[in-house]
This record gives structure tokens, sequence and C-alpha cells, in this order.
């Protein structure tokens, strides 16, 4: 673990990504006063708001809960297999087409972390096989709904949004309603399988 | 609304507690400068006002009211101004200064989303930028403020920001902190609600790749790999994979966000 500084109000705890969630579960429990944010990435957990002296002092004694004491839900996608990069993705894995939708959508994802947009989620579990890197330019708008694929992460696009991530399909399940409750589908910890549906 | 200007939103203190689900806190760019406006008109802190951006809205209201217009300089004044029924408030351009803050008695009363009344330009959440024509609803007034009312924030050509190393000074090549409080930096047309994008020497990272994504923070001083830094304001990332090398003190975010385009600003440490 290493506790870095970032500015008079927050601190970034770095620890190994199998470690994420258990921090971020043991930071909740502590409920240490002040905190506004909680915010997990690939390999960290950004604190905002607690008094940063005091909580990096009680960091390295924290104790993490074990992997299987705070598993998230199960949520299962629904996709159509059609997506606009499909062919090109098949190319540059050397894989064939029908593998690549196949190879994705065995695999159980967890969700690392959100971000990037509203309940934008960045899935680890990836097929190595499947790791293709980003568009050397971005789309200007990638349909809602898009379940794509880049460097080592899948996700779903929530919105039409910009994008450079390769497009393998399409959900039509909402993974974010300001006006729901809770607002966002997935949350980090929670596992993701997709479901193939005919196209 | 008769005339809502460039850019007029709806901004209170934002959303706070979201940042995990990719949502934003958004809210005033300038909150010192919403707190005066609302404090002039006896609302509570953070009672939803207009935040203008270079120019300032015409407004006229269907019932008496009473309005103050706090950040930059405009020719109306702060205020407080009483209207009568029918009464007009021509808010004009904005210098010094970038933005304002239109507060009425009462608050702006749009339907908050997410708990708050504030407009997320980089997500688009909360109600859409104000334009010509639209009416907006004002709330009752409620016990006023029996606080102070907060200090003007100062407003300077060429303000001096202080920020703190880190956490990504590491990722940096020597010296990179020297440079970015020694250099001359102006704030480019590219800037807007997510952050300034700043033009000035290239700062260089020791990364050959992306960081894994981390969570980022208001002030936060990142560095994509051309080297032209953006100080983030407040409808920033919630996650970023390029090194931040510094981040802004709070009491100097105002000044940040009231940095207009073409304008200089230098850092310092705090």
């Amino acid at each position: 673990m290493r506790v870095r500084r970032c500015g008079e109000h927050a601190l970034l705890v770095e620890v190994d990504p199998a470690e994420v969630h258990p921090l971020l579960a043991a930071l909740r429990r502590l409920a240490e006063p002040g905190i506004e944010e909680l915010v997990p990435g690939a390999a960290s957990v950004l604190v905002v708001g607690a008094d940063p002296e005091r909580l990096a002092g009680a960091l390295p004694d924290l104790p993490l809960p074990a992997t299987a004491e705070i598993a998230g839900r199960l949520i299962e996608v629904p996709v159509r297999y059609d997506g606009a990069d499909l062919a090109e993705i098949a190319e540059l894995t050397g894989l064939p087409s029908d593998d690549v939708a196949g190879r994705h959508a065995a695999a159980t994802y967890t969700v690392s972390f959100l971000g990037f947009a509203p309940g934008f989620p960045y899935l680890a579990g990836l097929d190595p096989a499947l790791r293709v890197p980003r568009r050397d330019s971005p789309r200007t708008r990638v349909p809602r709904g898009s379940v794509a694929v880049a460097g080592d992460w899948s996700c779903i696009y929530p919105q039409d949004s910009p994008g450079g991530w390769r497009l393998l399909g399409r959900t039509d399940l909402v993974l974010f309603d300001p006006h729901a409750q809770p607002p966002a589908l997935l949350t980090p910890g929670d596992q993701v399988r997709f479901r193939p549906i005919p196209r | 609304m008769v005339s809502a200007g460039p850019l007029t939103t709806v901004q209170d203190l934002g959303r706070p507690g979201y940042a995990h689900l990719g949502v934003g806190r958004a809210g005033a760019a300038d909150q010192a400068s919403l707190a005066r406006a609302n404090a002039l008109v006896g609302n509570p802190t953070g009672a939803a006002a207009l935040e203008a951006t270079l120019r300032g809205p015409r407004l006229r209201f269907a019932a008496r009211t009473v309005l103050a217009v706090c950040g930059g300089q405009v020719a109306c004044g702060e205020g407080p101004h009483e209207l009568s029924t029918g009464g007009q408030l021509d808010v004009g351009a904005i210098r010094p200064g970038l933005r304002v803050y239109v507060a009425v008695r009462g608050g702006w009363d749009v339907p908050p989303v997410l708990g708050s009344r504030s407009t997320d330009t980089r997500s688009r959440l909360g109600p859409p930028p104000v334009r010509d024509g639209d009416l907006l609803p004002v709330g009752a007034a409620g016990a006023g403020w029996s606080g102070s009312v907060p200090p003007a924030v100062a407003l300077v050509d060429v303000p001096t920001l202080h920020v703190y190393a880190g956490p990504r000074e590491d990722a940096f090549v020597a010296g990179a902190i020297e440079q970015l409080c020694t250099a001359n930096w102006t704030v480019t047309p590219s800037s807007d609600r997510s952050g300034l994008r700043l033009a000035g020497p290239p700062l260089r990272s020791t990364l050959v790749r992306e960081l894994p994504s981390e969570g980022m923070v208001l002030g936060a001083v990142q560095v994509p790999p051309d080297g032209a830094p953006i100080l983030f304001l407040a409808d920033h990332p919630t996650t970023g994979g390029y090194p931040v090398l510094a981040v802004m003190a709070s009491s100097d975010i105002a000044l940040a966000a009231q940095a207009r385009p073409g304008s200089r600003l230098r850092f310092a440490l705090a």
C-alpha cells in the first residue's frame, strides 16, 4: 500500500488491483467523518474529504475484509453481437469472427470501477486473446448501450458519447438513470456476464 | 429569460458523493461568488443561482424580486437589486473576470437531479443550459440569511495559484514542479467548466504508458502526453490515466474559475 497526498483534502491510496474492493469496503466501514467521496480506480482508492493526516495514520493497520465477504451481485447483460468493429477485432486478434463474440461472452467480468461518464463500467476479466488497442481516433458518436473492448478492459457505454473503444455489440439494458434509485445499474465489485441474443 | 448570454447554467453547490458512479460534483465553478450572491439576497449559501459566462443575461420578472450579481465585474453592479413586477435586469458584459452568479431571493426552482440543481456540462446531467425565452421558476423566499456576507473575490490580471506537489510528481522529469511554478501560462480558448487548458512550456513525464485509471480531484493539474496541463474545475472527469503533477489550494479555485481565455496565470508552491 502506498499513500499519496492529493492536495489539502484528499489521499490517493495505491494498492494491488485485487485489494481495491476490500480497501473500499474497509474505508466505508471506517465511516471516517468528513469523507465526501471514495473513488476506486484500477489500482487505487481516492479518499476525498477526511482529515488526510489522521486517515494516513490509520491506513496501514486497517484490516481488509476477505473478497468472499464483500462479493457484489451478478448481473446478466443481454447483448446482440453485431458491433461495427467485430470484423476488425477478428483481424487484429487473428480469431474467426464467431470466436470473438463467443470468447467475450464466455468470461465472467468484475466491475473494477466506474469513470469516464455516469454509470460507465470498466470490466476486468477480458480473455487475453481479445486484447486490442483503442482506435487511433475516437468516433464522435458511439451509440448508447454499446459493448466494447480496449486493452485489458471491456465496457458498456451508458449514453451516446464520443468513444475510442472497439465495438462488439449492443445491449438495451439501461446502465444509468439519474431519476432511478439507485441511479447506476453496475457498481464496483459487481460481476457481469454477457448473454448473446440473436441479431 | 429575455437573453441568456453565451453560456448560462443553473448552479448550486453540486452533487457530492457520486464520484464512484462516474458522476462528478459539478456546481458553481466559483463557489465563493455563489455564496456571496446568495448572502446578498438573503438565501442559504447553496441556493441555486444562474452562472453566466462572458456576458450576463437579461431577465424580466413577473413578480417583485431581489437579485444580486457576484463574481466578475458587471456594469449593473453587485446589488442587491430590487425589481418591481415586470422589472428587468440586464447584467451585461463581464470584465474583469469571466463568470458571475445571478442569485434571486428564493433561488431558482428548477427540478433537482441527484439532489442538485446544477448543470454538469461534461456529462449532461441536470437542467440544460438556459436559452432565450425560457421561463425559470423562482422559489419562495426562506427565513433569510443571518450569517455574514462573504467577501468578494479579489480579481487580478495575472493571478498566482497556489499548489501542493503530487500525487504523481514522481511521474515527471526532475524540475517539473519548478517549471510549473516559474513559467507564464496562458489560458487557451478550449478552456471550459471541466478545466482550464493552459499553453506554456511542455511538462515532460517519464511514463512509458498511461497510469492505471485513478480518481481525480478538483484543482488537479493533470498533464496529458502532449505536456499541456489541464487545471481541473467543477465539471472535471472523475477518473483518469494521465498523471497529476500538483493540486491547487481550495482558496484559489475561485480565481481559476474567473480566468478569461487569453489571460495569463502563474503557479506557486503553497
